[in-house]
């Protein structure tokens, strides 16, 4: 058995492929260095990520599909799925192997799953843009938590950066313990040390939030609530828009807080 | 901004909720000089009603005073409700604060007439001057336009609004002055054409001047009420389908009567909204919109109504059972289209992943085509297709039927019965 360790970057990923084909190994598993398990009968081959291999195979893809091919490829990626790496080495020898481009070959498995999966994640950064918080602190920075099924943030801050342009915001994952900090200026990657912040609920603690923010989200709570027609009342659509997951991040539908304040 | 705005917010925002539409796509409005915010042309849902529709706008009423009588409305002159005012910096603090937020898309901003068309419109107006200029806002903004302001008040609506609409709520003209006797088709109508050949003029202009402002770029829309009415469905669809050519309309919406005035006996009395009748509308409004389909193909003199119990498109395909089965590696692309169990998105793989060879079933079941349905309508390459060979509808329809209802069955069989049955 074969078994190719990358650094879990996706450079190191593409860096690996790189190195598979250029070795000629068959690969039975590719795993990050974070998850993988020492198997004692595998080969086990330890990939140094390098620029130039990601590059060469990179371009290589793009030159045989395109780049919104290459950006599905990245989203698929962002999914962490435990056999992605596996399907995006079939689907990139699928790709250099063809002699045409076999971009919308539906029919084809390696196609229509990454396909798939690209869409899945694609969808979790769409839900990101559209249930993300935010909290406005005493600093007036507006604080925002989420906790994505893949890792999807990356995918967002652009269009936050475009629309919140005169307002300082923090985005944080609190699954993976990373987030971005825009300044007014610039957009930088951060992680939270010393903290204010509930992690698991992403609620900004009480002292730190500015005077007016619970009087902003109790009037967002109104508003959601008499907007609700009583008679069309259908909770199984409900629950299918807004899966409970979200809940926790919504002021909306923070019923732990609504029962104290009624 | 006070505890007080708390109530208002309830009292004009449940007057609102009954103008169903929600939509913040169309436009793509830039944010321009570091302002705030931006319009996303695929349009952003924020959150989801118990009721299960989106919430993408702060959908207010400016007031609901309200010097019109129409029957259908909560907000009609001779209700005895609780009746309040917003101010124009109340309701731009409010977009603006929520906006940043991020619990909103924009505004949605609508008003019952006081005094006349022309003083209500003007206030409406100034809300969305004052957010684009004021706080340099570049959010999504949908105003109402009042039926009988003056064309000077609509131009300058469209110049700061997104997209503007005008109800026409009842789909028959006879029907509307028996329920809305202040109201006419020619005073809604109107403004409509007037918006229309803004839009295109304005569609020239920008042709030749780039930095020219522009007018109303997400369009207008409508909305129809149904079940107030006994106006059928084929009134309905005929006079949508007119509206999206003649008058090159985004969006019409169907709404669902809700008996808010049981007392007035012009309207009928339901036990509860016309929900399936509504989602029927929906689906036929899909097919002449997306699905290349013409008016009279789903609705016509032989077929006044929508079916309620199949969705519109197996219902024709039903009808037209002469047209099926159709071969996917052969068929053109609206003839795919026309199949139960194929979307716009499927049948669009299809046509791509048909160039590489041949599908067959299993192929099209993982591009996303729901076989359980279109398995009676194709045929593909392979020896023992699904597909009847000669299709006897009302089979077919018995089936689809007891599959749904199969899933229903097997829930009621599962479930704990009460052991003291309340009522």
């Amino acid at each position: 058995m074969n078994l190719i360790i990358y650094d879990q970057t996706f450079e190191g990923l593409f860096t690996a492929i790189h190195d598979i084909l250029d070795l000629n190994i068959v690969p039975d598993k590719i795993a990050g260095n974070r998850h993988f398990q020492n198997d004692l009968f595998a080969n086990n081959y330890e990939i140094v990520t390098d620029q130039v291999k990601f590059e060469t195979i990179w371009n290589a893809v793009k030159e045989k599909t395109n780049d919104q091919n290459c950006q599905r490829i990245f989203k698929a990626y962002l999914s962490e799925l435990p056999e992605i790496e596996m399907l995006i080495y079939d689907y990139i020898k699928l790709i250099l192997d063809s002699g045409y481009n076999v971009e919308t070959d539906f029919g084809n498995d390696y196609v229509n799953k990454i396909n798939n999966i690209q869409k899945k994640v694609s969808r979790e950064a769409h839900r990101v843009i559209m249930f993300v918080r935010f909290q406005k602190t005493v600093d007036h920075i507006f604080y925002a938590s989420f906790d994505p099924k893949y890792d999807v943030i990356p995918l967002t801050v652009n269009h936050f950066h475009n629309r919140f342009a005169d307002q300082k915001w923090v985005i944080f994952d609190t699954r993976r313990k990373y987030g971005y900090y825009y300044d007014l200026e610039n957009v930088r990657e951060i992680t939270i040390g010393k903290r204010k912040i509930d992690l698991e609920t992403g609620k900004v603690d009480q002292d730190a939030l500015h005077i007016s923010e619970k009087l902003f989200q109790n009037l967002w709570k109104g508003y959601y609530d008499s907007i609700n027609i009583k008679e069309r009342k259908n909770l199984k659509v409900h629950m299918q828009f807004l899966p409970k997951r979200f809940w926790k991040f919504l002021p909306e539908k923070d019923i732990k807080n609504k029962l104290v304040l009624s | 901004m006070k505890q007080e705005t708390i109530d208002k917010i309830k009292i004009l925002a449940g007057a609102a909720k009954y103008d169903v539409s929600c939509a913040s796509s169309g436009s793509n409005r830039p944010n321009t000089g570091k302002g705030l915010g931006n319009a996303a042309p695929w349009g952003i849902c924020h959150s989801f009603t118990e009721d299960g529709r989106c919430i993408s706008l702060l959908k207010l009423m400016l007031t609901n005073y309200c010097m019109y009588d129409c029957a259908y409305c909560i907000n009609r002159k001779s209700n005895d409700i609780q009746r309040t005012t917003f101010s124009v910096s109340e309701i731009v603090e409010l977009t603006i604060e929520f906006y940043r937020r991020n619990y909103i898309e924009g505004l949605f901003l609508s008003s019952g007439v006081i005094r006349n068309p022309d003083y209500t419109m003007e206030r409406m107006v100034q809300v969305a001057i004052d957010l684009r200029v004021k706080h340099n806002y570049n959010g999504y903004i949908h105003l109402k336009s009042i039926p009988g302001a003056s064309e000077e008040l609509q131009h300058k609506a469209g110049l700061y609004a997104d997209r503007l609409s005008v109800n026409i709520e009842i789909a028959t003209e006879n029907n509307l002055k028996l329920l809305a006797p202040d109201k006419n088709f020619r005073n809604i109508l109107n403004p409509m054409t007037t918006i229309k050949n803004k839009i295109t003029e304005n569609k020239e202009e920008r042709r030749k001047f780039r930095n020219a402002k522009r007018f109303a770029p997400a369009g207008q829309s409508t909305q129809l009420i149904v079940g107030a009415t006994p106006d059928t469905d084929r009134q309905i669809l005929d006079l949508a389908g007119n509206l999206y050519q003649s008058k090159s309309l985004k969006r019409v919406y169907y709404s669902g009567f809700i008996p808010v005035n049981e007392y007035d006996k012009r309207l009928p009395a339901l036990s509860a909204p016309p929900l399936k009748r509504e989602n029927r509308l929906y689906q036929a409004d899909w097919l002449f919109r997306f699905y290349h389909f013409k008016v009279d193909e789903i609705v016509n003199d032989d077929f006044p109504y929508l079916d309620l119990e199949i969705d519109p498109k197996l219902s024709y395909a039903l009808r037209n059972s002469w047209m099926f089965p159709i071969d996917i590696n052969k068929a053109t692309y609206e003839n795919i289209l026309r199949v139960p169990g194929i979307g716009v998105l499927s049948a669009k793989k299809i046509v791509l992943a048909r160039r590489y060879g041949k599908l067959n079933i299993e192929q099209l079941k993982k591009i996303g085509v729901v076989m359980k349905r279109a398995k009676y309508f194709i045929t593909t390459n392979e020896l023992n297709s699904h597909s009847f060979a000669g299709l006897y509808p009302e089979k077919i329809k018995l089936a689809l039927l007891s599959e749904n209802n199969k899933a229903v069955n097997g829930q009621i069989k599962y479930k704990q019965l009460s052991l003291f049955p309340v009522n």
